[in-house]
């Protein structure tokens, strides 16, 4: 089995005492040309790994900014199978890791074995499905350590504010390839606030695990994901990125290069 | 998850603790007014020539719908959870207008999610939540009707989980969300079941309740699902089923999973979530509780859905033969009745569940009849 490109990105980080940055945006919005084009910016601006979210009618684990963003792609006939078929297109262009954020519903009507085969075969290196808790994913897991072809798909799961020391290992123990804090109690794009509590937190799981841990949810300028950086492997940057994109796209390339230097030094 | 963990553990405490479940019952009987009465309704039973019809009048509860039974003992309960602030999700607007009332009685701060074409729908209802100190909060995204509330409570929920009690209005969700909401909800079962015995003697044959989320149907269920007494649940047929604007769970879904549970759904094929309508907001839904598919799956209970057209004629119908003017949300229930009592023996007894009255909707149904009531 090889190993991920999630996996091999992080190594390469660590050996250079470096962190990641992980934009998110959504897949197809408005449509899939679109995503194209933003994946090979944010790859030329030194993206470290990306997220492609996929658009769902109810995703209760975002805020307005992605909310709306799923509406528009939707809209333009965005569908888990036409993500994965932008994947595959992807790849003809770029190495870079590629995880897919989308809910459980989409997965389960499209089958679990169908979706990791494809996904595996499409490209795709990793899954996150927020609400999907790793007590309800056993088969996913299972499907997706097996891989297809001699690869396999990396199962990243959520660790909340909320969540205890036991369920911080459990949850650990699930994710592969790297696990994502949830820096805030809420939904995606709130406004996160880097206090003592969250670091004393954040420290807590890096104490429980030895996987890489990269932060999401609330991050949305420099100086936020520099102070991140310092303590998590990873940084994720999706609501605001999402918004520069859609209301002021010729601001974006300054937006993201300003995001990496701030999260690799 | 934790949150979930800890309510689980704050209701099973509850349950065994004498102090709270006397609370509970006397606030059932003095606050809300229970037991609610069990009414033969002999002009409809003569109108329809069959069976005899017996209505369970949980739209004399207080707050005029059944509402009350859940909201009250999730507001105790988030009391005794140390919560300061209650949250629900609501669709004809009964459940908002319950929580609103059960966060008054109880001293808690309220606010209530409602889709703003409900809003629409609605407008008395706003204002009762309003009256009661509850701040109403838009929902202008998806639908705009009870699910994407649902999605806005729960991402409230997410964010303010340590100070605040989301009070789930039907038996959906998560677990132990549907668990306690048929439990607070199955006194209307348990009394019927009394009631019937006083007066006829012996169980009915048929019970009939709508099914929305479920929380009314699983509440008169519940009591007799060891009996062989047939249940019939009624979901909102829309314009109908063909025309794809309906919000039929069962005659036109599928498995999925939604908002924590794994349940009936109406979705696409690519597992996104159907829009839905039906004349009433409160059966407006693309899921049902999840007990329900259970029941539709082992075959015990037996799922039919009425159009708008047939909820309004019962409307009609009960409002004249009674006096009673039903929600339109317990019309598609009073539907069914309508289409089975005629063909039913004499002697054979039904008992519906007249789950909410209808002042509410009386301005709607002008709407839709024509009719300017400001003229």
């Amino acid at each position: 089995m090889q190993k991920t490109r999630i996996s091999v990105v992080f190594e390469a980080l660590q050996a250079r005492n470096s962190k990641a940055f992980i934009p998110y945006i959504m897949a197809g919005d408005p449509e899939a040309g679109t995503t194209l084009k933003q994946v090979s910016l944010l790859e030329r601006c030194g993206a470290d790994i990306i997220e492609l979210g996929v658009p769902f009618s109810d995703p209760l684990a975002d805020g307005p900014t992605i909310q709306k963003a799923a509406g528009r792609a939707l809209k333009s006939g965005t569908t888990l199978r036409k993500v994965l078929s932008m994947v595959r297109d992807l790849r003809l262009q770029t190495d870079i890791p590629l995880v897919l954020m989308t809910y459980y519903n989409p997965v389960f009507k499209y089958g679990e074995e169908a979706f990791v085969h494809d996904s595996i075969q499409a490209g795709v290196d990793g899954i996150i499905v927020p609400d999907l808790p790793p007590e309800e994913a056993g088969e996913l897991i299972k499907l997706s350590r097996q891989g297809s072809g001699g690869r396999r798909l990396d199962t990243i799961f959520l660790i909340a504010p909320t969540s205890t020391p036991v369920r911080i290992k459990k949850i650990a123990a699930a994710s592969s390839g790297f696990v994502y804090y949830v820096s805030i109690t809420g939904i995606t794009g709130a406004a996160l606030e880097v206090d003592e509590e969250f670091k004393r937190h954040l420290a807590l799981v890096k104490q429980a695990t030895d996987k890489p841990v990269a932060v999401g949810f609330g991050i949305a300028s420099p100086d936020q994901a520099r102070i991140v950086a310092q303590m998590a492997d990873g940084v994720i940057v999706g609501s605001a990125l999402v918004k520069v994109f859609n209301e002021t796209p010729e601001k974006a390339e300054n937006f993201i290069r300003g995001l990496k230097e701030a999260t690799s030094k | 998850m934790p949150a979930l963990e800890e309510l689980e553990e704050a209701y099973n405490k509850a349950k065994r603790d004498a102090s709270f479940q006397k609370e509970l019952r006397q606030l059932q009987s003095t606050y809300i007014g229970r037991p609610t009465p069990l009414y033969f309704a002999k002009r409809l039973t003569e109108k329809l020539g069959g069976a005899k019809i017996y209505l369970k009048r949980e739209d004399l509860a207080h707050t005029g719908a059944h509402k009350i039974n859940n909201a009250l003992g999730q507001a105790l309960l988030a009391v005794r959870m140390g919560k300061r602030r209650l949250i629900a999700e609501t669709g004809a607007g009964q459940h908002g207008v319950a929580t609103a009332t059960g966060a008054a009685l109880v001293g808690l701060a309220c606010d209530i999610y409602m889709g703003t074409v409900d809003m629409q729908r609605q407008a008395l209802n706003v204002f009762r939540m309003k009256l009661l100190g509850a701040t109403v909060k838009e929902v202008d995204i998806g639908s705009r009707t009870l699910k994407d509330a649902i999605n806005e409570s729960l991402r409230d929920w997410t964010t303010n989980v340590r100070t605040t009690h989301y009070v789930l209005g039907t038996a959906f969700g998560p677990h132990p969300f549907p668990m306690l909401v048929r439990d607070f909800q199955s006194i209307i079962g348990k009394e019927a079941a009394a009631q019937i015995r006083k007066a006829e003697g012996r169980l009915p044959d048929y019970l009939i309740a709508c099914v929305g989320g479920g929380s009314n149907a699983i509440g008169l269920f519940n009591e007799f699902l060891d009996t062989d007494i047939r249940m019939i649940g009624v979901e909102a047929g829309g314009k109908g089923i063909e025309s794809g604007e309906h919000a039929a769970r069962f005659a036109d879904g599928s498995i999925g999973i939604l908002q924590g549970c794994k349940t009936y759904l109406l979705q696409d094929n690519d597992g996104n979530v159907l829009d839905t309508h039906s004349v009433s907001a409160g059966l407006d839904y693309a899921s049902v509780g999840p007990e329900h598919s259970h029941l539709k799956v082992s075959g015990r209970v037996e799922y039919t859905f009425a159009t708008d057209d047939e909820a309004l004629a019962a409307f009609e119908t009960l409002s004249r033969a009674e006096g009673i003017i039903p929600a339109l949300e317990s019309a598609h229930a009073l539907a069914e009745v309508i289409k089975r009592a005629p063909v039913l023996p004499r002697d054979s007894i039904i008992i519906v569940n007249l789950s909410g009255r209808g002042d509410k909707d009386v301005q709607q149904v002008a709407k839709i009849k024509g009719i300017n009531l400001c003229a």
